[in-house]
């Protein structure tokens, strides 16, 4: 019981219980599960993400060109799908990751081998894929009429009553799981956020890690450019333009610890989630959306003031610093 | 975020002369003149006062926040939330005006809409012990959320015309008020941060908080200071914005603060802390401004100039890394 207590996840789903119980007593039929799997969907996208971002924040790095990987991604595949409306989804699918994972890759190649700090790195980047998506398409949008059908029920299309754009959540949620819990990788990623040192003697390459680390940011992120792509039925310069502060927003009210090392599937989840709930909830409580962006933020304020509380550990160092990166 | 490192102190200095040529701010230097000389042979407009004058209004807002987040970022902290700072600071003189508030009442109330904000930032990174990182991600919400609520889709307009002179006024000729405003607090903060016992302790905190904490430095009163400092700063260029626009809306200089930090690291701070040089931020700002104009000028999109300025900051960092590996591959 006391285990439960202290645990993080715990307390952030009884929050999201009694918000979502709180919101239905004033909106009755907010607790539906039609509702509820309503909000899932909406919220897909932003949890992909923030798995995705969970796992380089786990190795002490950030990655602040998500969106931008995402626009970038999602773009390539609108202009495919619109000049060669015959590629089969699965492979503008692939596509889309597979171009993530480019990016994501450039991104763990310069914190790799030059060493430069990762906020550094894809604050860069993060100008240079979105100004990329302006050559590419010609500061043109890709626009409902330009996309196959095809492409527009990638997301949409029902499968058990539920549409495909939360079984993709579903699917990313259980590989993601078993890669954090059952793979030596996943373990690298935890070793070398709580103690780098130790786990260079303890035989981990740290750069190659964080290397991994930022493809698989950037592989999630060019998925959900497809996703994003195919759910709002638009392509452009501007899609999720400002949408990595939110992912990170996400994984830290989740209680994912910005100095690494500390953060489970369920925290990405939950905290993305909960941004979902609150989103979905003010229309409904009638409280004008302007209201939003106020609301994450102070909750933002709140989680991360939560946590330092929770989360508070003494360590003692017991080796001397070793060369890391190297 | 930061990884380990090992610095090397050296055991005697080097030649000054030798340091001096090839230091960070003759690199910014050496690009700059190249960009201005790229610029005047692209295109004939370039070449003329009143062109060069209109390009400093690109940078000088963002520069004079870059100022103060540039002393943020080498004790070791970093402020995300800058840009809605403004928001706020420009949403809150709006709401002021609609209660006939003058020209001076206006100034103040910026100004110090941005101490507090700042102060609450410091409140929060200090006073709590939180990381900078998280609690300015989530203050950047918090502000222009907040500069949302107070206007929703709506613009409040109709500033006085003695208010516009902070924004579009001319000291003499062709010198505008905001670049004699930034030039004097260039200098201001070139004395803080490089002749001061303040500024020392800034450079050791970002060396080093514990050193710094065990050689009697307040670290704490200084980072609070430090983020009071950038809220006056946001609060000041608020002001300009808010003078140069004649409105004010909620997404006003939306996406500035990733600019202003653009700006910092390319004038060689180190995003780790512990190092950096307002002159080189100065010239890092210059470098920017005319890079943005010299393209405009030239009929280039906005976005793609940001391919630029995101690879000049990728290459001016990686480069001199580059080069010190095939130097000691060379030695060896």
């Amino acid at each position: 019981m006391s285990k439960l207590m202290k645990n993080r996840e715990f307390w952030l789903a009884l929050a999201l219980a009694v918000l979502i119980w709180g919101v239905t007593l004033r909106a009755p039929g907010f607790g539906a599960s039609s509702n509820l799997l309503d909000i899932f969907n909406n919220t897909s996208i932003l949890v992909i993400l923030a798995l995705g971002q969970m796992v380089v924040i786990l190795t002490r790095s950030i990655d602040l060109s998500m969106a931008a990987t995402l626009a970038l991604s999602g773009m390539i595949v609108a202009l495919l799908n619109a000049a060669y409306p015959g590629i089969p989804v699965p492979i503008l699918l692939a596509i889309a990751a597979i171009s993530g994972a480019i990016l994501g890759a450039v991104n763990g190649l310069l914190v790799w081998k030059l060493n430069i700090p990762s906020i550094v790195v894809t604050l860069g980047t993060l100008t240079i894929y979105r100004g990329t998506i302006f050559l590419i398409a010609g500061g043109q949008w890709v626009n409902a009429d330009q996309l196959s059908p095809a492409f527009i029920a990638g997301t949409r299309l029902p499968i058990l009553g539920i549409p495909l754009l939360s079984w993709f959540a579903v699917l990313i949620v259980v590989v993601f799981f078993i890669m954090l819990t059952r793979t030596t990788i996943g373990r690298a990623l935890y070793a070398i956020g709580v103690n780098p040192t130790a786990s260079v003697y303890a035989g981990i390459n740290v750069g190659k890690t964080k290397f991994i680390a930022f493809t698989i940011a950037g592989t999630v992120s060019g998925l959900c450019g497809y996703l994003w792509v195919s759910r709002y039925v638009i392509g452009s310069v501007e899609v999720a333009k400002g949408y990595e502060l939110s992912i990170i927003a996400a994984c830290v009210i989740g209680g994912v610890s910005i100095a690494g090392g500390i953060g489970t599937v369920g925290s990405a989840l939950l905290g993305a989630l909960f941004l979902g709930v609150i989103n979905s909830a003010l229309p409904v409580i009638n409280i004008s959306p302007f209201w939003q962006m106020a609301i994450s933020g102070a909750a933002i304020i709140l989680a991360v003031i939560f946590n330092s509380r929770t989360s508070r550990q003494k360590g003692r160092i017991i080796l001397k610093s070793a060369r890391v990166g190297e | 975020m930061s990884d380990t490192q090992i610095r090397r102190i050296p055991d005697r200095l080097d030649n000054p002369l030798r340091s001096a040529i090839f230091s960070w701010q003759s690199l910014l230097l050496l690009v700059a003149t190249a960009i201005f000389v790229a610029n005047s042979l692209a295109t004939p407009y370039f070449l003329n006062p009143w062109s060069i004058s209109d390009a400093t209004f690109n940078f000088t807002e963002k520069a004079l926040i870059a100022l103060a987040m540039a002393l943020v970022i080498i004790s070791g902290e970093i402020d995300l939330s800058v840009a809605a700072i403004i928001a706020f600071c420009s949403t809150m003189m709006g709401f002021a005006l609609q209660f006939g508030v003058g020209t001076f009442g206006l100034v103040v109330i910026g100004i110090t809409t941005g101490l507090l904000c700042g102060a609450f930032n410091g409140a929060l990174v200090s006073g709590l012990r939180l990381p900078s990182i998280v609690v300015t991600i989530g203050t950047m919400s918090f502000f222009r959320g907040l500069s949302f609520i107070v206007l929703g889709d709506q613009a409040f307009k109709g500033y006085p015309s003695s208010f516009a002179y902070f924004g579009q006024g001319y000291v003499w000729w062709v010198v505008s008020f905001e670049v004699v405003l930034f030039l004097i607090m260039a200098v201001i903060f070139y004395f803080v941060l490089h002749r001061t016992s303040f500024g020392r302790q800034i450079f050791v905190i970002g060396n080093n908080p514990v050193t710094a904490e065990f050689s009697g430095v307040r670290v704490r009163r200084i980072k609070f200071l430090l983020f009071c400092l950038t809220g006056v700063m946001s609060g000041l260029a608020a002001v300009l914005l808010t003078s140069r626009l004649g409105s004010t809306r909620p997404s006003i200089a939306t996406g500035w603060e990733l600019e202003v930090i653009t700006m910092v690291v390319l004038g060689g701070v180190s995003i780790l802390g512990g190092a950096g040089s307002i002159i080189g931020v100065v010239l890092a700002a210059l470098i920017m401004g005319l890079v943005t104009f010299g393209l405009g000028l030239l009929n280039v999109p906005g976005i793609v100039m940001s391919i630029v300025i995101g690879t000049l900051l990728i290459a001016v960092i990686a480069l001199p890394i580059l080069a010190g590996r095939l130097r000691a591959r060379m030695e060896r």
